[in-house]
């Protein structure tokens, strides 16, 4: 293909001076090699990519701030989410004390949570219709992590935020009740 | 008995075009090439569907594994970081260390043992169980000092180069915080590092994840 020829065709026949014709063609198997190892090397060292990140805003603690501006949430569109050990959820709608759903234990993913919140966020926002008529509102969500859960939990929680997509959500601190809750139910 | 004549074909493949093609791949990832910095805590972050990138630049890093955390402070701000630090725990360092403590990445020692982090050879800093994390409880609170300072000196940075005339005043930032957790760290490590933030206001920032699709 690329290989030279720089013989001159053997025209001569009668010449005494027989020169040795020497392939002048490069063996390149060992660079290739040499090239293909390298390229390995760099493209496992390489971060070709950046890393993927959550941006995560959290409720103001500041407790000057909030006694100022406190949202009054309709309780009948507050969707409470327990994460407990063993990644097993526990959910309800409305007060603690008497909740409008009645607590409801769930897993992680499509099957689990997911199927639930695509439910309760149509209702929610239902509800947000019909008190207030408007369609940008609905249901909104309060993420309760307890101690015995995993960092994994809360990014597979807010995950679920992220594909479903409710009106609001937040991380909020779990109270001792709702950690009775969870031991009642073996989730703690 | 018919001879059957097998034509000999030469064995050789021609390799100029592939050499052509693989040298061409190995100068595109050198140039690409950023080589990935040796990290004190190599962590295995959770993973989401969320596609957002990371901020290129001006973002500190809080590594969390095995109730370990380490800090990363971006190149510009650390000296300016250690200057602050070095006020406020009356420790004074020499030129060497402020040099080798921009060089470092991330760190992971108390206060007291950082002196001889820095002596040591920089291959020699990530061995083993060598920086044992940041102090990070209540009593002896020296992760938020760090991240306290490292948001002053980033704020400082950005503020000699508004006046400098290289950024324009609407552009200042504040130090983005990231969080790049270990998928099984419990928690509360975590909830204590969110707290120790949010204790100074910060109220906004990142945790850093792998990628997965929707189907989990």
């Amino acid at each position: 293909m690329a290989e030279l020829n720089t013989g001159d065709g053997g025209g001569k026949k009668g010449g005494k001076v027989r020169s040795k014709k020497s392939n002048p063609g490069v063996d390149l198997t060992a660079m290739v090699d040499l090239a293909f190892l390298l390229i390995t090397f760099f493209m496992l060292t390489t971060t070709l990519s950046k890393p993927q990140s959550m941006p995560l805003a959290m409720p103001d603690k500041n407790k000057e701030d909030t006694d100022k501006d406190v949202t009054k949430i309709p309780e009948e569109r507050l969707l409470t989410i327990l994460v407990g050990k063993d990644n097993k959820i526990l959910w309800y709608r409305g007060k603690f004390e008497a909740p409008v759903e009645a607590p409801t234990e769930a897993k992680f993913g499509k099957d689990g949570i997911r199927k639930d919140l695509i439910k309760q966020i149509a209702i929610g926002k239902a509800i947000a219709k019909r008190d207030t008529g408007k369609d940008d509102e609905g249901l909104i969500v309060n993420i309760k992590v307890s101690d015995k859960a995993s960092y994994k939990n809360l990014i597979d929680i807010l995950d679920e935020m992220a594909i479903t997509h409710p009106q609001l959500y937040a991380i909020g601190d779990i109270t001792p009740g709702e950690i009775d809750l969870l031991k009642k139910t073996g989730l703690y | 008995m018919a001879k059957v004549k097998i034509s000999k074909k030469s064995t050789r493949i021609d390799m100029t075009a592939m050499c052509d093609v693989a040298f061409l791949l190995l100068s595109f990832f050198i140039m690409t090439a950023t080589a990935k910095q040796p990290e004190p805590k190599p962590v295995d972050t959770p993973a989401s569907t969320v596609i957002d990138k990371l901020p290129e630049e001006g973002v500190a890093t809080i590594t969390i594994g095995d109730k370990q955390v380490f800090f990363t402070i971006p190149r510009d701000a650390r000296k300016g970081t250690l200057e602050r630090i070095s006020t406020e725990y009356k420790i004074p360092f020499t030129e060497e260390e402020y040099k080798a403590f921009t060089s470092m990445e991330g760190f992971g020692v108390p206060l007291n043992q950082l002196k001889g982090l820095l002596a040591l050879e920089p291959a020699k800093r990530n061995e083993g169980n060598l920086q044992k994390g940041i102090p990070y409880d209540s009593v002896n609170n020296q992760l938020g000092n760090w991240v306290k300072f490292a948001r002053q000196a980033q704020k400082q940075l950005q503020e000699d180069r508004i006046q400098a005339g290289e950024l324009e005043p609407e552009k200042l930032k504040d130090l983005d915080i990231a969080i790049k957790g270990d998928a099984k760290e419990d928690y509360p490590t975590v909830k204590r590092v969110i707290d120790i933030l949010q204790e100074q206001k910060k109220n906004r920032f990142f945790l850093v994840t792998g990628l997965r699709d929707e189907n989990f």
